[in-house]
């Protein structure tokens, strides 16, 4: 089952699902431009082509969609690259970008930032540096000059989310319910609607630079999964290794956090459902995540944006889409005795 | 070769686990290491090979180290084949990953302990003999000529125990390596090894296996009467170790009483 028999197949397989659902995100919606012509849009650039489309097509496609899409597709990928990589660092299936703290780091910053100045560029650098507080947090909890074992660091980042979050619930109470509130509250929620070229520009450096960061870090992975004391055995200085790998699962977040909100349940599902067709070797597991997490959520969001007359939430969909996923996962592992 | 110099080690200050440990095992032999539990085995064995370091005293060793511990935590489903290639990672760097060298390695080291077959099994599917076979696979994909086996026999049945001490016999014998390894089980030491290092119950002790592992010194270190048998059967010479538990007594005629 986990050994891939047609590795040329399953890859092109699911890139090609990955460009179908793009292709079906660009064209659904209140105003469906059909296919052909979605991709006639998007290659006018490159060939020339005679335009057979209306301008308010291509608007919609070009202008309104295609950088939602896009921003999808990134978040998609990267939160289900940080879980794919946290549940390796962390030795345990059910651990995710919100378990560590970083998320709810991440959403105290952005929360403080709309509290302080309102919705704005000020959202970004506040999801930055709550997220890093949050990071520098969880590491200071760290017993110095001996080895971390990985359980306190887990138990470190609950805490750390759980008092980020209970800040967060105090600011939501204070916070103006004229003024600020409505902009705080769905943008917790998490929703690509406000994505935007300049924002897409932010999530996508941040995510393909630390993600390749991580991705070239996959085979070290493997070996921090196999716990501290055997990867030490086995050449490598674990500390550093995860500090690397943490610091840019906190970049990636961080980003994403401040451009859409708090997104739960990609980075934990998507891993799972990966790791049960890939199996375990995070040189396959890493890149199937990827193009499983950037499908997952190109099909939340287009749910998100087409499904009623307003606008869903993506975070309420990727729950609801996500829980029952996991606790079907979670059922499956029990049964087998293993239980994490 | 590896040993320690002056080495010492304590959990809580003062209180000594084991000091001024010198010893040298050599290469092309089997040294055992043996004593009580919580006598600091295991962690000799894990300051050796450098994941945790001791108190006082210096490591030598003449190169990289193989491990093979008990047993492995990985719990993520990984195949027979990713784990032995998981011993290449010293070789490969911080943001490496193994090419096709390294796969014909690692291909190699299952079929020298004899588990080709299992290639694409989940390792967390195996038996518990057959996982010690993999572990052993994956510190010789290490590459290193040094070998350190914490308790390599203590989960095996008899067939895989003779299966992993002859396979270590063959490594320092063939190829010359270090091979070094922990155990509960005296009568493994007298039939393996060339050197013994005795801990706990006083000052540790070294010497040839012969001369180590002597009546005397292994009841005093169980704190068991221990009687060496030494016999003949179908040609072949050999010695046994007996524990005189003394639970179940048996009459000088032979029929058990009642």
């Amino acid at each position: 089952m986990t050994a891939l028999r047609h590795p040329v197949l399953f890859w092109s397989g699911l890139a090609l699902l990955l460009a179908g659902l793009t292709l079906y995100a660009l064209a659904a919606g209140r105003y469906p431009v059909p296919p052909a012509r979605v991709v006639a849009i998007l290659s006018a650039g490159l060939f020339d082509t005679a335009r057979t489309w209306s301008p308010t097509e291509q608007m919609v496609v070009l202008v309104v969609r295609l950088p939602r899409v896009l921003m999808a597709i990134t978040t998609g990928a990267g939160l289900a690259l940080c879980g794919a990589a946290l549940q390796g660092v962390f030795r345990n299936p059910l651990v995710g970008p919100q378990t560590i703290g970083l998320s709810a780091g991440a959403s105290l910053g952005g929360v403080a930032a709309i509290l302080a100045w309102g919705f704005g560029p000020g959202v970004t650098v506040g999801a930055f540096a709550g997220a890093a507080g949050a990071l520098a947090a969880v590491l200071a909890m760290q017993p110095r000059g001996r080895v971390a074992p990985v359980l306190t660091l887990v138990l470190a980042g609950i805490v750390i989310g759980a008092f980020c979050s209970a800040l967060v619930g105090f600011i939501t109470f204070i916070a103006d319910p004229e003024t600020k509130l409505p902009a705080l509250v769905f943008w917790l929620l998490g929703s690509l609607a406000t994505a935007g070229w300049p924002g897409l520009a932010l999530a996508a450096a941040c995510t393909l630079a630390a993600g390749a960061i991580v991705l070239a870090m996959r085979w070290r992975i493997n070996l921090l999964s196999l716990g501290d004391d055997e990867a030490r055995a086995l050449g490598c200085a674990p500390g550093r290794d995860r500090l690397i790998l943490l610091t840019a699962i906190c970049i990636i977040v961080a980003a994403q956090v401040a451009v859409s909100g708090v997104i739960g349940w990609v980075g934990l599902v998507v891993p799972n459902l990966a790791r049960l067709l890939v199996g375990a070797d995070h040189r396959r597991l890493l890149p199937a995540s990827v193009l499983i997490g950037a499908a997952f959520m190109l099909v939340a969001d287009t749910l998100a944006r087409d499904l009623t007359a307003a606008e869903i939430p993506v975070g309420i969909v990727t729950a609801v889409v996500g829980t029952p996923v996991f606790a079907l996962l979670l059922h499956r592992a029990a049964a087998r005795g293993r239980a994490a | 070769m590896i040993g320690c110099r002056a080495a010492g080690h304590a959990y809580q200050r003062g209180q000594w686990l084991f000091r001024s440990l010198t010893f040298a095992a050599p290469s092309g032999a089997v040294t055992a290491i043996l004593g009580p539990n919580g006598c600091g085995k295991t962690t000799l064995l894990r300051a050796l090979c450098g994941i945790a370091p001791l108190v006082e005293g210096t490591i030598e060793a003449s190169g990289p180290v193989g491990h093979v511990p008990q047993a492995t935590q990985a719990d993520l489903g990984y195949l027979v084949h990713e784990m032995v290639l998981l011993g290449r990672s010293r070789h490969l760097g911080r943001f490496g990953a193994p090419g096709r060298q390294d796969r014909a390695i690692a291909d190699d080291c299952l079929a020298q302990v004899g588990i080709a077959a299992l290639r694409d099994r989940r390792y967390d599917q195996l038996s518990g003999g057959q996982r010690q076979l993999v572990l052993l696979a994956r510190a010789l994909a290490t590459g290193a000529d040094i070998l350190i086996l914490d308790e390599p026999a203590s989960a095996l049945d008899l067939t895989n125990q003779g299966v992993v001490l002859r396979l270590m016999r063959r490594l320092a014998d063939e190829r010359g390596m270090t091979v070094l390894f922990t155990t509960h089980h005296p009568e493994h030491a007298v039939d393996v090894a060339d050197h013994a290092l005795m801990l706990g119950g006083g000052a540790p002790l070294f010497g040839p296996a012969a001369a180590v592992l002597n009546e005397t010194n292994l009841s005093r270190l169980y704190g068991v009467p221990i009687r060496r048998v030494d016999y003949r059967i179908d040609g072949q010479g050999g010695a046994a170790l007996v524990p005189l538990h003394g639970i179940r007594r048996q009459s000088a005629g032979g029929s058990p009483p009642g």
